[in-house]
């Protein structure tokens, strides 16, 4: 069983459905519509041109461009963790916090799982490489702009609490402790949640578009269990490793609370 | 008397460049109209705020310290007390009884829960959770502002004691004057971030 390919009048059909809602948000004054569409414009541009950019990649396949397009995915996801935080780090750290610990934890889960795990021929097969980065810088992501806007939101709203703590001679790690504990939990609930509906309430994403290229549903569903542990494991250290190091930056070397390195509103 | 704490040449945001010195079981009482720059001062003595100038304690510098380590012998207590738990009892590891009734309270007052004490209890409870860290230095921030008469004079009897038996060093920030004459041996006023001896 191929593939059933789609035509251009089967997206122009499914798009209609996002312009209705596009339409409806207009009449009863939503305000999502320009968001809404600009997205889905976004959708089709971004993903068209990165099938033209795999499509390119598969026919040359060396672990250079690899790379190159991997560093060029996480510099963006890197934008992206930073752009969603109500208050970022200044200066370098507002963009190096969350692009630090992706690069760590996504990187070297897939690095693991290529070689260790599924080992294709070479490693760095970009028909393997690409999406399997993909999906988990993706989900770290999450899980890290989750977790590092937690931590600095709560420490903003929190710092009288943590200012009292270190005058009773409270380490900043005491003082900021539980913030941190909770900022950490944040982060990984939301793979934790999709761990646990995954088959039940939905079909994970990957599994399905193997299912639908015609692959035995088995074997997707063992790769899909590879790719959640994977996914949960890198967002697990990459949120961990995030909120330390954010953590830590709310601080100086004399354990004073410093939010003049976050962004006021 | 020795000198307990030391600071040099402290310069905080508007305040200082300034120099005192506090002998052990010394009182200086702190006045000065509001935005004078007590409060920066407190905080830059117990390296909260960054500064500059150093600040000794029995001839440690503040710098080769670590900083908890500092807070926990300099104690600061701010005007408004803050609390992270639900009870008291959260709050403190263990407890000093005869300080606990010193201040008005019985052992059950670890039960209560922080939201149904009034500002007053709260302020006596964090003196006293302040206190079981048993600091050298004391820097107190208006303590006995939203305190009854009778409460404030367990407050001034604490400290005296203190003062006595610990050789507490306190640097009290008060706008009443009555208060300062019986607590201080030393008067300052503070002005402009700059402070001058009341004769």
């Amino acid at each position: 069983m191929g593939v059933i390919t789609l035509s251009p009048w089967d997206l122009a059909l499914a798009s209609t459905l996002v312009l209705l809602l596009g339409f409806i948000s207009r009449r009863m004054q939503f305000g999502i519509e320009k968001r809404l569409l600009i997205s889905a414009l976004r959708t089709t541009v971004q993903l068209t041109l990165i099938g033209f950019v795999l499509k390119v990649l598969f026919e040359n396949a060396t672990l250079v461009w690899v790379t190159l397009l991997a560093a060029l995915m996480l510099l963006i996801a890197g934008r992206e963790v930073m752009a969603r935080q109500e208050r970022r780090f200044v200066g370098w750290w507002g963009y190096g916090v969350g692009t630090m610990s992706m690069f760590i934890s996504s990187f070297a889960v897939t690095v693991l799982a290529l070689n260790v795990l599924i080992q294709p021929e070479p490693w760095y097969l970009p028909q393997y490489a690409i999406p399997l980065l993909g999906m988990l810088l993706g989900n770290t992501m999450n899980g890290i702009s989750l977790g590092l806007d937690r931590l600095t939101t709560s420490a903003w709203q929190q710092r009288q609490v943590i200012e009292a703590r270190l005058m009773l001679g409270q380490t900043s790690a005491q003082a900021i402790g539980e913030i941190r504990r909770e900022s950490m939990r944040v982060g990984l609930v939301p793979i934790v949640n999709a761990m646990a509906a995954a088959g039940v309430i939905s079909l994970p994403g990957m599994m399905t578009g193997q299912i639908l290229a015609g692959a035995p549903p088995l074997e997707a569903v063992k790769y899909q269990i590879l790719i959640m542990f994977m996914i949960a494991s890198g967002t697990g250290f990459g949120t961990l490793g995030a909120v330390w190091l954010g953590a830590r930056r709310l601080f100086d070397e004399r354990e004073r609370l410093r939010l003049d390195r976050i962004n006021k509103q | 008397m020795a000198s307990r704490l030391t600071i040099k040449q402290l310069v905080t945001r508007h305040v200082g460049p300034l120099d005192l010195e506090l002998a052990a079981g010394e009182c200086v009482a702190l006045s000065g109209p509001s935005g004078a720059g007590k409060t920066l001062l407190l905080r830059a003595v117990a390296d909260l705020d960054a500064h500059g100038g150093e600040v000794w304690l029995e001839g440690t510098a503040c710098q080769s310290m670590r900083a908890h380590e500092w807070r926990c012998r300099v104690g600061l207590l701010q005007a408004e007390s803050q609390w992270w738990g639900e009870r008291i009892g959260e709050h403190f590891q263990d407890v000093d009884e005869a300080l606990l009734g010193e201040l008005g309270f019985g052992r059950e007052v670890m039960g209560w829960e922080v939201a149904r004490c009034s500002t007053g209890e709260r302020q006596r409870l964090a003196l006293l959770r302040l206190l079981q860290n048993r600091p050298q230095v004391l820097l107190l921030d208006e303590p006995t502002a939203s305190l009854d008469a009778e409460n404030v004079s367990r407050v001034e009897a604490v400290i005296a004691r203190l003062r006595q038996e610990q050789e507490l060093a306190v640097l009290w920030v008060s706008h009443d004057a009555a208060q300062a004459g019986r607590v201080a041996t030393r008067r300052l006023h503070m002005l402009g971030g700059q402070i001058q001896e009341v004769a």
